[in-house]
């Protein structure tokens, strides 16, 4: 029996010791008095372990099953390179087309005033709020060639439906946010004196917006950007109803990894859903480098 | 250049800040517009800048109306309270960026902007910090650079919004000598910002007293303290004792005491409030006239070259502050809970009923 | 931290009136700004809704009187019934850790749980299929027991949780930062326990950004289709939820009940967007300072 005892009190003793360890390694301040740092970091690694890194990890564990020449040969297939080109390549206009209008968008809600500005606000965040199958089915019908929008560009001879363009639509409607949201807050927080102080100095609108507004705006615009970026990249419901889907031309990455998958072709899907990781890590890793750029000028 | 200000009014949705406010400001001094909080100083000094438009009012510099001209033309350097640097450029682009943004036909080269961003942070101190960035530099060296900065375009006018404000005491007290040589050494018409008296008076030539919109008194250091206009401004640079009462034919009887104010002759009988300052309080032994009244010492503060002595007055029970040079002090040999005799030395009698 | 989804309080901004762009310069820039969120936000939503009235209300509403479409609606209700208090859990105490403690990692823990955000829906669905499928680790060992888990019920609801992941928690993280820790250490100091010190005076100051991390949640957890349709099946009746009925239905040109469908998770949508709406405003009203002057 106490033999039974000081075991368990050594394996107690033991535990604490570790706990005291590890608290000591991942606590910085040592004197916060607020209770619970022990329990809600267990558990939030172990829910986050959990949900996502394991899952994630599968990923990668199946990844590395592939010899090197299989997994070169499923990724740079000529199908999946140009649907590599179609996202990648659409993506990256979208989130252009965003940067330059999301600015646009921000700068009139910041720093206008006029008729339904809240409800116009509110608006931005459709594209997030809207399930991306809907927003799928109602861009295909509204760009369809007798849709509201196709019936008036199909004379003139764009399509939009069913072409890369198509594409290119349902990045933009679902990357907008991305861009507003991330300039909207700088631009708030924008010292009405940093403006002031430049029409005193003697610069005109233009020179204050160029000199003074956008360096300060920039970082926020990149990071926007990025994000809308990476955004559009990883979509698939807002995109596969418009995008008409032809192999080589209209054939988005995401999509490709599906049929892959309805092929039970695991092992090709697995080697594209890798590189789109890899892909979205370095996106991820290039907006933190850009968050922290975009602090450097921060006030101590 | 000389600025003058000419019944200015500007009001913000639901309150008046200015109120048909008039000041002049002669050529080569430097003016102090000093206010509590709300008072609308700083709105006169943006409206002065261009930065807001008056209701109604003029603004002349040199004569001349620019009261609708732009802020751009008006050639007025402006130092912000927070001083509004440029955070993404460096100390020497921002002093430049006056000169940067001029017009091709007047803009100087690149040479000639170096010199004189350099020439500027020589005169404000900053040498070794042109590659610096605002935000590795000291609250006054901001200050400074917001200084330069404001300074490269050669303005007619300085505006300096509180321009201490955000600085700690030692600090502030350095810069404002400093600020004061400057002027001495460059005379440019300025103005500046600021609800702390003490500053205003060392620093300004002449000193523009405002309250709820409106100007209560402007005059030199001198003037403005030792003359007040108002009880406001006589409440707000520096103590007051009051003594309430009556006025009667050109003479107020305040509890026991009475005193004349032949100013006041005219005026029917009314209440009154006399106003002393603490160094004008004397303390006597004795009782020698009306013009003295009983008091209790409760407190005596005896640090430093001042004596602070805490009185309550014997018939309303008023408490006083009194400050006496410490020779006066030890010859008198002041103790805590003696009873003695306060005089006025120097006062003045405000009719109108206002209340602290 | 990702941007979207934040709540952003607005400001009052106080710019000098003299200082903005002339008044054309100013209506330009308002009237291409409204064309483009017209064209590309108003038109789409305004669609769902004109295409799912096309033939009228009768056709509308027979699409809800269809069985797979009940079962749909079922099934997403389930998901999100089981996904939104799971990830509410976390997100609380995941917002409590990062935002009251400083400690070694802490950075790269707010990355790793914004994870899944920056993860295609595809992928996220394919993980499990990797985890889950008859090749996947588990997968033997599942069909050996008998156990569905892939293009079924759970597969479909750890998919969804996976999506939601960061949802309420990316709300809370700012709002408890931006709170601070004093008043929880004044409550301590007074002798309040820990949960006592949560429930009086941490939870009321997040009260708004909890609803209004729950609400996106939900609405993610309802409206996610890339990822669901990855590990569902697509069974009509029995593993499809409401968006993957949507797709059914369009794919199989039954326009009028797809889109009316569709309508509801437009409606939900909209319902988020004003809940938004409404969290700011209250937020914003809260934070309101005393009225004081210059």
């Amino acid at each position: 029996m106490s033999a039974l005892l000081s075991t368990t009190e050594k394996v107690a003793h033991a535990g604490a010791t570790l706990r005291g360890i590890s608290m000591k390694f991942f606590s910085k301040n040592r004197h916060n008095v607020l209770p619970g740092f022990g329990l809600t970091l267990g558990y939030t690694v172990f829910y986050l372990c959990l949900i996502v890194l394991i899952p994630l990890s599968a990923l990668l564990f199946k990844t590395a099953t592939l010899s090197f020449g299989d997994f070169m040969a499923a990724v740079t297939a000529p199908r999946v390179v140009a649907s590599y080109r179609v996202t990648f390549g659409a993506a990256f206009l979208a989130a252009a087309i965003n940067a330059l209008f999301g600015v646009l968008v921000a700068w009139v809600l910041v720093r206008y005033r006029f008729p339904g500005k809240r409800i116009i606000d509110a608006l931005v965040d459709l594209p997030f709020a809207l399930p991306t199958a809907v927003a799928g089915i109602t861009l295909a019908s509204v760009y369809a060639p007798n849709g509201w929008l196709g019936r008036w560009l199909e004379p003139h001879g764009i399509k939009v439906a069913y072409t890369p363009l198509g594409i290119l639509v349902a990045m933009v409607f679902i990357g907008l946010p991305f861009v507003v949201r991330t300039v909207q807050p700088v631009l708030e927080e924008m010292e009405a004196e940093i403006e002031e102080a430049s029409a005193c100095l003697g610069a005109n609108r233009w020179q204050t917006f160029y000199r003074v507004l956008f360096p300060v705006m920039f970082p926020s615009l990149l990071t926007g950007f990025a994000l809308s970026f990476a955004r559009a990249v990883g979509e698939y419901g807002s995109i596969i109803f418009i995008a008409g889907n032809m192999p080589m031309v209209s054939e988005i990455t995401p999509l490709l990894i599906i049929t892959k998958l309805e092929q039970y072709d695991y092992a090709g899907a697995t080697a594209i859903a890798s590189v789109m990781l890899l892909a979205s890590f370095i996106i991820l890793f290039a907006v933190n480098l850009l968050q922290k750029w975009s602090r450097r000028f921060a006030e101590r | 250049m000389s600025i003058d200000v000419r019944n200015i009014t500007k009001s913000f949705t639901g309150f008046a800040a200015l109120k048909d406010v008039s000041v002049d400001i002669p050529t080569g001094e430097l003016i102090a517009l000093l206010g509590p909080s709300g008072c609308g100083k700083t709105t006169l000094l943006r409206i002065i800048a261009g930065l807001e438009t008056p209701d109604s009012g003029s603004i002349r510099f040199h004569g001349e109306d620019t009261t609708r001209r732009d802020v751009r033309e008006r050639n007025v350097g402006f130092v912000f309270q927070h001083y509004a640097l440029f955070k993404h450029m460096t100390v020497f682009e921002n002093i430049a960026f006056g000169l940067k943004v001029r017009p091709r036909s007047t803009r100087p080269g690149k040479a000639e902007i170096s010199t004189k961003v350099h020439e500027l942070i020589r005169l404000v101190q900053l040498e070794g910090m042109a590659q610096r960035y605002p935000s590795q530099l000291s609250g006054g060296q901001r200050q400074r650079v917001a200084l330069a900065r404001a300074l490269a375009v050669e303005p007619k006018v300085l505006l300096l919004d509180e321009p201490f404000g955000a600085l700690d005491a030692r600090v502030r007290q350095e810069l404002r000598r400093w600020l004061r040589r400057l002027h001495d050494e460059l005379h440019i018409t300025s103005v500046f910002v600021t609800h702390d008296q003490e500053e205003a008076l060392e620093v300004a030539d002449r000193v523009v007293i405002m309250n709820g919109g409106t100007v209560e008194q402007s005059g030199t250091p001198e003037e403005v303290y030792d003359r007040p206009a108002t009880p406001f401004v006589y409440n707000f640079l520096g103590n007051v004792n009051l003594f309430h009462g009556r006025l009667h034919e050109g003479r107020v009887r305040l509890g026991q005491m009475e005193l004349s104010a032949p100013e006041h002759a005219a005026l029917p009988d009314q209440p009154a409030v006399g106003y002393v300052r603490p160094h004008d309080l004397e303390i006597e032994r004795s009782h020698a006239d009306s013009s003295s009244v009983e008091a209790v010492i409760r407190r005596i503060h005896s640090i430093g070259p001042i004596v602070r002595v805490e009185l309550e007055r014997g018939d309303t029970v008023e408490s006083l502050d009194a400050e006496l040079t410490r020779d006066v002090y030890q010859r008198l040999a002041l103790k805590v809970g003696e009873t003695v005799f306060v005089r006025a030395r120097k006062f003045r009698v405000f009719v109108d009923d206002y209340q602290i | 931290m990702n941007p979207i989804g934040g709540l952003n309080p607005k400001k009052e901004r106080k710019p000098g009136a003299e200082l903005t762009e002339p008044a054309p310069v100013r209506w330009l820039l308002i009237t291409v700004a409204l064309a483009f969120l017209a064209l590309f936000l108003l038109l789409p939503l305004a669609a769902v809704f004109s295409q799912a009235l096309e033939k009228g209300a009768e056709a509308y509403f027979a699409a809800f009187s269809d069985a797979d479409a009940l079962s749909a609606i079922r099934l997403t209700l389930l998901t999100a019934a089981i996904c939104v208090p799971l990830n509410l859990v976390f997100g609380v105490v995941a917002s409590w850790l990062i935002a009251k403690f400083d400690f070694r990692g802490k950075s790269l823990l707010v990355t790793l749980i914004d994870l899944p955000f920056s993860v295609s829906p595809v992928i996220s669905g394919l993980i499990y299929v990797l985890l889950f499928g008859l090749q996947g680790w588990f997968g033997p060992w599942l069909s050996a027991h008998d156990i569905k888990i892939l293009f079924a019920i759970p597969g479909i609801v750890l998919a969804t949780i996976f999506v939601t992941f960061p949802f309420v928690a990316r709300e809370l993280i700012p709002l408890m930062e931006a709170q601070g820790r004093d008043e929880e250490e004044a409550a301590l100091v007074l002798g309040a326990g820990g949960l006592q010190t949560f429930f009086r005076v941490t939870l009321p100051n997040i009260r708004w950004g909890i609803l209004y991390g729950v609400i996106l949640c939900n609405a993610r957890a309802m409206g996610e289709f890339g990822a669901v349709s990855v590990v569902s099946g697509h069974v009509r009746g029995s593993t499809n939820t409401i968006p993957l009925h949507v797709e059914i239905l369009y794919n199989e040109y039954d326009f009028v009940a797809a889109f009316a469908v569709a309508s509801l998770l437009a409606m939900l949508a909209i319902v988020t967007l004003v809940a938004k709406s409404l969290v700011e405003w209250r937020i914003n009203r809260d934070r309101q300072p005393a009225p004081g002057n210059e």
